[in-house]
């Protein structure tokens, strides 16, 4: 198989996922024609849409087994985890100032938990074992009499670790300590259940299984208590004022279906594309590393990273032979910083194990369910070359080669 | 070679993807190797200097696109110019020849100034060593 300018693969939707056809289809009734504002309550337009957000309100609940009544739509992910956090925290002051996270969360609860932390929140940063697991017993050892928040993500979008959140959950039960799960990777691409999960919020995020951007939900156990964030009207219960993005929630709600209804398939398709993809490079280098869980990974998803070899110029390569894909690199974090104090290695890289001289040569496939073996196996071709041209320019690998110890 | 859409100008991408002057020189005259600290990035830069010109100008890049493009674009430059002109040669100018860099990769060229540098810091020490006899 030769380079060809006519491939667009994507193997990048941890970042995103293209929206389901089925999905545009159903959103755009809600443009011009059903575009009432659902607090209108009495017009017909207006009946018309708040019908509507309550259908679409049961379909997001049932793809996590939620009651209906206990989902808050955001704007996001990001929202979701802010008002959580700090919703929770708001409306239970009585309860201690000490959080507890893991090491490897996404940006949305770390930088938000710094921030409590310099105002006078004592935060424990929960580390993971090499396959990106956090451990029960490092979870009970942590909380305390003054504990009033644990946020654990289910599932890592780096490197495609899922965690045992029912067991972390149920530590945090038996301590009375509420706790919460971001789970914008996984929910719609894995099975997510509230009630067996045991969780008391969850994050959801509607682009992460062909849904639309700028749409998300808040899963909260009904009973407990939120402080607002968005400070406004009265819609989602006054959880999060603001008219409702309808034509996204429609949207949300029509992948909801699509992925409860398609779960199996899709999961099994990405088995397989994951095992080739897989297969295809464990036998290949030496210096080719996996990360995350062997089997409790998300499905589809394939990450690791290789010594000698830059993150950043990986990505660009393959990108001229039409692959995309991501990076936890230092030189591939922030191409709109404005100088190199706005780089860093992944946080989650260096979290299980990676060294940080080595984190640059990370990469992450994350495949969707539109996928092919086909381009799985030009992925496997074209590879190989990127990584040749690659070592070819690397003075690492001209001293490994020379006997040297580069890295020393 | 095919193109995909690209955060680089048309140059940088050229110059990474099929870099100038990529490799090494066995009998260099002078080899500098500097590191990046901002993301452990790291490029070695060779040159050959007969009667204080430089004649030939090779590397070997680990980093990212800017990185390999900027050490190309560099090597390019330095090729056929006396030692006197080529300290002269600034991070920037390289970073210009390419039609700019994102602001976050100007450190990047950086590692290229400091590699040109290094090299002719190096030279002019050994130059420095020889012993009078051998001064023409
Ligand atoms: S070498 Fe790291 S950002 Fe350019």
């Amino acid at each position: 198989m030769q380079p060809d300018a006519q491939r667009d693969i994507y193997f990048d939707h941890a970042a995103t996922t293209p929206v389901d056809s089925r999905v545009v289809e159903a959103m755009l009734p809600y443009f011009a024609e059903r575009f009432g504002n659902p607090s209108s309550h009495v017009h017909s337009k207006g009946v018309e849409a708040n019908q509507e957000l309550d259908q679409s309100r049961a379909s997001a609940a049932r793809l996590i087994n939620a009651p209906a009544e206990t989902i808050i739509f955001t704007s996001g992910a990001t929202e979701a985890n802010n008002l959580a956090i700090c919703g929770y925290l708001e409306a239970n002051r009585e309860r201690g100032k000490h959080l507890i996270i893991s090491e490897i969360e996404h940006y949305s609860v770390i930088n938000l938990c710094l921030k409590l932390r310099r105002e006078g929140y004592d935060l424990t940063l929960l580390p993971v074992d090499k396959l990106g697991l956090v451990h029960p017993d490092k979870l009970h050892a942590a909380v305390r009499r003054e504990t009033a928040l644990i946020s654990i993500q289910h599932a890592s979008s780096e490197i495609g670790t899922i965690q045992n959140i029912k067991e972390l959950a149920a530590i945090a039960g038996e301590a009375g300590v509420f706790f919460h799960s971001d789970a914008a990777a996984s929910a719609g691409n894995i099975p997510v259940d509230v009630v067996d999960l045991g969780v008391d919020a969850l994050t959801v995020s509607a682009h992460n299984f062909y849904g639309p951007k700028g749409v998300g939900a808040l899963y909260l156990r009904p009973g407990a208590k939120l402080e607002a964030q968005i400070i406004g009207g009265f819609q989602e219960r006054g959880y999060r004022s603001g008219t409702e993005n309808l034509a996204g929630i429609v949207g949300m709600a029509k992948a909801a279906e699509l992925a409860l209804a398609e779960m199996p398939q899709r999961r099994e398709h990405l088995t397989v594309l994951q095992q080739r993809l897989w297969n295809g490079l464990s036998q290949k280098y030496e210096f080719l590393h996996f990360t995350g869980h062997p089997s409790e990974r998300l499905p589809g998803h394939v990450s690791f990273w290789l010594e000698y070899i830059e993150g950043e110029s990986l990505l660009l390569f393959l990108n001229v032979y039409g692959i995309q894909t991501a990076s936890g690199s230092a030189c591939a974090s922030n191409m709109r910083g404005q100088d190199e104090h706005d780089l860093a290695a992944s946080h989650v890289l260096t979290a299980v194990g990676v060294p940080a001289e080595y984190c640059s040569g990370s990469l992450t496939v994350s495949m969707g369910k539109d996928n092919t073996e086909d381009e799985v196996d030009y992925f496997l071709q074209i590879f190989p070359q990127v990584v040749e041209r690659l070592l070819a320019m690397s003075p690492l690998w001209a001293d490994k080669l020379k006997g040297k110890n580069p890295y020393q | 070679m095919p193109e995909g859409a690209s955060p680089y100008s048309k140059k940088v991408m050229d110059h990474f993807v099929n870099p100038r002057n990529m490799g090494e020189i066995a009998d260099a005259t002078v080899v500098a190797d500097v590191g990046n600290p901002a993301c452990g990035d790291m490029m070695r830069l060779y040159l050959k200097i007969e009667n204080g010109i430089i004649v030939d100008a090779k590397f070997k890049t680990f980093g990212c696109g800017a990185a390999i493009a900027t050490s190309s674009m560099l090597t390019e430059m330095l090729k056929g110019k006396s030692l006197e002109d080529a300290k002269s040669i600034s991070n920037q100018a390289v970073a210009e020849a390419l039609d700019g860099l994102p602001p976050v990769k100007m450190h990047c060229s950086v590692m290229a100034e400091e590699a040109l540098l290094k090299a002719l810091e190096q030279y002019n020490r050994s130059q420095e060593q020889k012993p009078e006899s051998f001064e023409v």
